[in-house]
């Protein structure tokens, strides 16, 4: 990741901060948003992500590097200064006011008259379609309702740019559907440039417009989201993202950009080399369970397949999830379609199964 | 089970709720909770005995000794009958002197005189010794009489003949006036033992001769009961001749003593006769000879004002009032004093109080917002004080204050302070704020830390990133929410400090000290135990009156102790 522009609206120059100064949690951070944006920071908790995110609103200071907003250093600017809305994880709605007092908190701080104070403080309100909760307090609101609010909030001084740090985190699986929904919505209805954290990739892959994918104090990936989902760059992100079947191999030649590799079963298979270049390297193969065919007739005539033997098959409704025992893994997925043509595998039954070369990645092992 | 089923419908459709056996459901509820409850009583029961005997019941008994004032009419119950018609005006007359010298000879007798004086000093000074020389002197007054008796017949001097003549020879005794003289007796001595007396009064003699009856009843009360002899073989009090006297200066007696056939009938129609001997000018002028205060007003009007069994007099002496016989009057300029010290001791505890929020606020914070291990080491120094004598304590500032002290040495090494104008901070307001500021503090840190404990740091970092300054983002989000600490730990400062006694002695000096002090002057020195009580009262009620408003205008719920 060194392609940080100038031309971004944020940007992290080879960031780096330690708390202790033995260990860096972000190592050597290079990151761009593009104005309008809508960027997700993905990744493990511990992975340094959040710490970005402080550093970006300013309550935690980089120990090296340059964070740019707008083109402007803002290293030495404090929190106050910065004009970053933020949404905190438990929403910080402060207590002893009420919600049309927390929206106008904001507005009293930078000077503004009364009126438009309270026509700004409605429009935001209505924005989140929150108008008649003006005169409750915190305490009298069920959790979307303060999240909505806190979202108001952080919009109704009308910042360029908005920190989210796992907002949805505490909603449940419904309610947090919904918001994921109409925070992208309204983030790209005022074109307002979004940094969002969350440790769930369901959440990242249907918001942003860009992920982020933060491991051990790097960005691991960048990159849309069904780039991030479809080609992985290395086997922590395939394996991060979604779910996938991953198998150790040595790479057994590469030509025409399809790699053979022997995986330690001593099976063949056709890969597609990612970030390996050298017959005799070792690799972790990854396919995802919905590319892994078993149907002969769709399978290349010269495709490597192997023997598989079905251990489990699992009705889930929409899909069905068969687990296979597979060149000496006994827990490889993979899932089909409960189309009306669609077979259903039964424990026992010996099948073969192929994959089409390209989607079959071959990266770091 | 079908019994059951059946009981549970028709629960739902009518009537009370039945349990499973067919009682009301919610007797079977009480009775469940009963045995629960019982437990929870019998926890706690050792602890609320121990309560209620060592806090609670002294406590009531104080309050109730700030408006008791049953000692004048029980040492001087004749006299506060015969007062009752005195309009004030001018000297009482004799019938007051009268009633006053059987009541003080009965109270000398019993040693109560002397309290009662002690109890009307409180109210105008002189009486204490009034009583004192009177008490001693009440036998001379009798004496007068009794040596006039005495040459008339010299049975009169004899035990036994005073007995027979008394009880008549063992006629129909006068039980009525038997219990009423103990009752009364009873109520002047506290702890007079109960037993039989061995007399009674005859109830002819009582009709005949009044106040000798009366005067001998007592004196026989007090001879078998408090001094355990025989009433027999004990000579009977000078007040008795005196009682004789008395009623043998009435004319319809003395001619009913000429009919009287009973035992000593002969000597009583000699006495009758020598009527004219007696004493003149009767018992006013024999008090006035013992001490001329006996005429001054005041004395009367003290002694009037107070008769009355509960009295507001100690409550308005704690607010520099006075009742006299006009009314409730201001006292005297210098004796006004308890005003200036409650307002002292309530302005001090708001100093005190403002001081502890000011030094402990900043603390406070800081425990709250450090990583834990630093926090519980800070705290462990907080609670340090705790851990030693608060003597100890005290006696340090003493030793830091002082004009010759360390703090002293150093200004004056230092060249800020000349060595003769060292300054002056102990034994003043200020050693007594000092001190006990340092001693309440961490009453104040410990309720602010743990609600400042719950204050995420969130808030402040949202405010922050809303645009406030450190400032206002403190002024604005992080106080506000820190009140309940604020509002608990002033609570608790105020109202101990508002009592706080051992502190203030040690270092207050005479401007530093509080009421407390004074309450404990009057309990220890003084004895003006009421006084102490109406002060003590005062007190009380104030701390539940600031709790009242507190929980008015901020609510106690808000209060956060831990």
């Amino acid at each position: 990741m060194t392609n940080a522009s100038e031309n971004g609206f944020v940007v992290f120059d080879r960031v780096q901060k330690s708390y202790d100064g033995e260990t860096l949690v972000v190592k050597d951070l290079n990151l761009s948003v593009g104005r309008g944006e809508f960027l997700t920071m993905l990744g493990p908790s511990g992975s340094g992500k959040t710490t970005c995110l402080m550093m970006l609103a300013g309550f935690e200071t980089a120990t090296h590097g340059d964070i740019l907003l707008g083109g402007k250093p803002i290293n030495n600017i404090p929190p106050h200064k910065r004009g970053i809305g933020m949404v905190f994880q438990n929403y910080a709605l402060f207590p002893h006011m009420t919600i049309a007092e927390n929206l106008s908190f904001p507005l009293e701080v930078r000077k503004i008259g009364k009126s438009e104070r309270e026509e700004k403080v409605t429009r935001a309100l209505g924005m989140v379609q929150m108008e008649t909760f003006g005169g409750r307090r915190p305490a009298q609101l069920s959790g979307g309702q303060q999240q909505r609010v806190a979202l108001a909030r952080a919009l109704v001084f009308e910042p360029e740019l908005v920190l989210m740090d796992e907002p949805l985190g505490a909603l449940d699986k419904q309610l947090r559907e919904h918001m994921q929904f109409e925070i992208t919505n309204l983030a790209h209805e005022l074109g307002i440039t979004t940094v969002y954290v969350t440790h769930d990739q369901t959440e990242a892959l249907t918001m942003s417009d860009n992920v982020a994918v933060f491991d051990d104090g790097r960005i691991q990936q960048l990159a849309a989201p069904d780039k991030l989902y479809e080609e992985p760059e290395n086997s922590f992100v395939a394996q991060f993202i979604g779910e996938n079947n991953t198998m150790l191999g040595t790479i057994q030649s590469v030509e025409n950009g399809v790699a053979v590799v022997q995986l330690d079963s001593g099976d063949l298979i056709d890969t597609k080399p990612i970030n390996v270049s050298k017959p005799g390297e070792r690799t972790r193969v990854s396919i995802r369970p919905e590319r892994v065919e078993f149907n002969k007739d769709r399978l290349h005539a010269d495709a490597h397949t192997l023997k598989a033997e079905v251990v489990e098959f699992i009705y889930m409704g929409d899909i069905f999830r068969t687990k296979l025992k597979v060149a000496g893994l006994d827990d490889f997925i993979i899932k089909t379609r409960n189309a009306p043509d669609q077979r259903r595998l039964q424990p026992g039954e010996m099948i073969e199964i192929g994959w089409m070369p390209e989607d079959c990645r071959a990266l770091d092992a | 089970m079908s019994d059951a089923s059946t009981s549970m419908s028709d629960a739902s459709t009518a009537g009370p709720m039945l349990a499973a056996d067919g009682t009301p459901l919610k007797r079977s509820l009480r009775k469940a909770l009963r045995r629960e409850k019982m437990r929870a009583l019998m926890l706690i029961a050792p602890l609320l005995f121990f309560i209620l005997l060592t806090f609670i019941a002294p406590i009531a008994d104080m309050l109730f000794r700030s408006v008791e004032n049953q000692i004048v009419s029980n040492t001087l119950p004749r006299t506060v009958i015969a007062l009752d018609d005195w309009d004030g005006q001018e000297e009482p007359g004799e019938k007051v002197y009268q009633a006053l010298y059987f009541d003080l000879f009965v109270a000398a007798e019993a040693k109560e005189h002397t309290k009662l004086g002690t109890r009307l000093n409180y109210e105008e000074t002189g009486i204490s010794s009034l009583f004192r020389t009177t008490g001693r002197r009440s036998d001379d007054i009798g004496e007068a009489y009794q040596d006039v008796f005495e040459d008339v017949d010299p049975r009169f001097k004899e035990a036994g003949f005073w007995y027979d003549m008394m009880t008549a020879g063992g006629g129909e005794p006068d039980t009525a006036l038997m219990s009423e003289r103990l009752g009364t007796m009873n109520r002047l001595i506290a702890d007079l033992a109960s037993g039989d007396i061995g007399f009674a009064p005859a109830a002819e003699i009582s009709a005949l001769l009044p106040k000798t009856a009366e005067a001998y009843t007592d004196f026989a009360i007090f001879t078998a009961l408090a001094d355990g002899d025989v009433v027999a073989e004990e000579d009977p009090w000078e007040a008795v001749y005196a009682a004789l006297g008395v009623d043998l200066a009435n004319a319809e007696t003395r001619d009913a003593v000429q009919v009287y056939e009973g035992p000593g009938a002969d000597a009583l129609r000699a006495a009758a006769a020598a009527a004219d001997q007696l004493p003149a000018g009767g018992f006013k002028s024999a008090f006035l000879d013992v001490d001329e205060d006996w005429a001054s007003q005041g004395v009367w009007e003290t002694i009037k004002t107070y008769s009355a069994s509960y009295t507001p007099g100690y409550f308005l002496n704690s607010v520099d009032l006075e009742l006299s016989a006009d009314g409730i009057s201001p006292r005297d300029e210098d004796q006004q004093i308890y005003i200036l010290l409650f307002k002292r001791t309530i302005f001090m505890s708001l100093t005190i109080m403002f001081s502890c929020i000011l030094l402990g606020y900043p603390i406070a914070w800081l425990l709250a917002n450090l990583p834990v291990r630093t926090s519980n080491l800070l705290l462990i120094l907080v609670l340090l004080p705790f851990w030693t004598s608060l003597l100890v304590r005290t006696s340090a500032w003493k030793v830091l204050l002082q004009q010759q002290g360390v703090i002293n040495d150093i200004l004056v090494w230092s060249g800020i302070v000349d060595d003769a104008n060292r300054l002056v901070m102990i034994n003043n307001q200020f050693g007594t704020i000092v001190a006990m500021t340092h001693i309440l503090l961490p009453f104040m840190i410990l309720p602010l830390y743990s609600v400042m404990q719950t204050i995420p740091p969130s808030y402040l970092r949202a405010a922050k990133s809303l645009g406030a300054t450190n400032w206002t983002a403190f002024w604005r989000v992080y106080f506000p929410q820190s009140v309940p600490g604020i509002g608990a730990g002033s609570i608790l400062v105020f109202i101990l400090s508002i009592g706080y006694y051992i502190t203030p002695e040690l270092v207050g000096g005479t401007t530093g000290t509080f009421i407390s002090n004074r309450i404990a002057y009057h309990i220890s020195s003084s004895l003006n135990w009421g006084l102490a009580a109406a002060l003590g009262s005062i007190l009380l009620a104030a701390v539940l009156i600031l709790y009242w408003a507190y929980d008015k205008i901020v609510g106690i719920d808000n209060v956060k102790l831990g």
